[in-house]
Order: C-alpha cells, then sequence, then structure tokens
C-alpha cells in the first residue's frame, strides 16, 4: 500500500521534472517546477522532516519560483531552444547522462544497508523545536555566516540591477532633483 | 519505506536536471535545472537523515536552502543585467570571455 503511494508520487516528480527539461515555453516550466517542488515536500514529510517541507513549500515554491516568474516576465517568454548549431551534441549530453544514472544507481544499490527500510522515528523528529535547539545552541556561528551571505546577496542584486550609464550622463535621481 | 528508492529516485531527479543544464539554451531554464540538481541533494539529505536518526543532516538542508535562494537573487541580477546589454537570452551567444 504504502509503495502505491510512493511510486505515484515519484511518477509525478520524474515526470514534472521531464516536463521542465522538454518544454518550450519557460512559464509552463516554471509551473512543472513548482509541482515537483511540492511533491518533494510531501516525500519530506512522509521521511519525518515536518519544518524542512514547510521550508521547501515557502522558500522554494514561494519565494524562489516567483521571483523566476517576475524575471520571466522581464526577460520575454519567446522560445530559445532552437537548433543546435553543433550537430550531436545533444546526444552526447542524453548518453552522458544516462551513464550518470546508471553509475549512481549501480552505487546506490550496491552499500550493504540501504536496502533496509527507515525505522520508527521519535515523536519529536525534525519538529521545529529540535531544529531551532540545533540551529541555535549548536549551529550559531553557521548562522551568523549564513545571515551574513544572506544579506551580501541583497546587497549584490540590488546593485547588479542599477541602471548603467553612458560616462558624462545624469543618474535617474540627479535627473529628477535637476527636473525639481 | 526503502532507503533504495529514494536514493534512486533522487539520482533520477540529478541526471534530468544535469540533462537539462546541457541542452536548455534558455538563461532561466538553465537556473530552473540547477534547482532541480539542489532538490535531489536535499533529499538525499532527508532520506539518510531518517534513516540515521541525525537530525544535523536536516540542518544542513535548511542551509542548502538558504544559500541557494542567495544564489538565485544574485543570478537572476546578473541575467537582468546582462539582458539590458546583449537584449538576448540564449546562453550561446553569451561567449565574449571565450578563450
Amino acid at each position: 500500500m504504502e509503495i502505491l503511494v510512493l511510486s505515484i508520487l515519484a511518477i509525478v516528480v520524474v515526470g514534472s521534472a521531464l516536463g521542465l527539461i522538454m518544454t518550450e515555453r519557460p512559464v509552463y516550466a516554471a509551473l512543472f517546477l513548482i509541482l515537483n517542488f511540492a511533491t518533494v515536500a510531501i516525500f519530506y514529510m512522509m521521511l519525518g522532516a515536518p519544518f524542512i517541507a514547510m521550508t521547501q513549500v515557502t522558500v522554494y515554491a514561494g519565494a524562489i519560483m516567483v521571483l523566476f516568474l517576475f524575471v520571466i516576465m522581464l526577460l520575454g517568454t519567446e522560445k530559445v531552444d532552437m537548433k543546435e548549431p553543433l550537430r550531436g551534441q545533444r546526444f552526447l549530453a542524453a548518453a552522458a547522462g544516462f551513464v550518470l544514472l546508471v553509475e549512481t544507481a549501480v552505487l546506490a544499490i550496491s552499500v550493504n544497508g540501504v536496502f533496509s527500510k527507515i525505522s520508527q522515528l521519535p515523536a519529536d523528529y525534525g519538529s521545529p523545536r529540535q531544529l531551532g535547539i540545533l540551529l541555535f545552541r549548536d549551529n550559531i556561528l553557521p548562522l551568523m555566516i549564513i545571515s551574513v551571505l544572506l544579506l551580501t546577496a541583497t546587497i549584490g542584486a540590488v546593485v547588479l540591477s542599477r541602471h548603467q550609464l553612458k560616462s558624462g550622463g545624469l543618474t535617474i535621481e540627479e535627473k529628477r532633483e535637476k527636473r525639481s | 519505506m526503502p532507503v533504495t528508492f529514494f536514493l534512486v529516485l533522487s539520482a533520477i531527479m540529478f541526471v534530468i536536471g544535469f540533462l537539462g543544464v546541457l541542452k536548455r539554451r534558455h538563461v532561466i531554464l538553465v537556473f530552473m535545472c540547477l534547482e532541480l540538481m539542489f532538490n535531489s541533494a536535499n533529499l538525499v539529505f532527508v532520506t539518510f537523515a531518517s534513516y540515521y536518526h541525525d537530525i544535523n543532516a536536516q540542518l544542513f538542508v535548511f542551509f542548502v536552502m538558504a544559500v541557494a535562494a542567495a544564489e538565485v537573487a544574485v543570478g537572476l541580477a546578473l541575467m537582468v543585467a546582462i539582458f539590458r546589454t546583449k537584449k538576448s537570452i540564449d546562453v550561446d551567444l553569451m561567449s565574449s570571455l571565450k578563450g
């Protein structure tokens, strides 16, 4: 029974991933990826990680994909994937990907002990309280580093998207001041 | 719930994302396939967190998500800046650093 639910969800995950790489329209690709994230969040909940599942839906599907959709809207939704100039490259990429997949599957199956099932987890496992204690008591330094990283990313995003001028021009603020 | 199932599923997701990065010429779609690869790594982390009853792996997933969000923000700002000068979103045309 459980393997049936897992198989259906796995088909949805793989199907949406294939849809992501094969569709021509960027907006459809973004929607396929949102479906993928939501299904992987269901997997996280089944694996005893409810906080990570909620974080996945909020951060990945809620913030990152919305950002992607905004930028797709800005950059235009034209279809770019026309003929590849170098012939045979895509077939080689598919072959290399298949080899990687077979290697990874063989490795995953041949390691001792990974056939076993996951034993019963304690009741409080993966709760925000437990993760919060771990984050703020034992891993406070990585948390501070992550906060500096996010600040740097915000400043970088603002700086990178400012309007660049030819030399001798005025910024928008200076033009507005000059006009008033 | 067999562990191998999740490992093979995340391997499949990783390879599909990898093929998408190689195949796609629209730069935003390349970023989205990168996010798919991040997700497959997160799935492996959470699987082993529940198999070995070690909660530190879930914490690492949290950090991976934060870093991925920062990277997406900066990468998309970069793409907007490049689009302003080149007026194109084709990855094959962004080759002015080629030796």
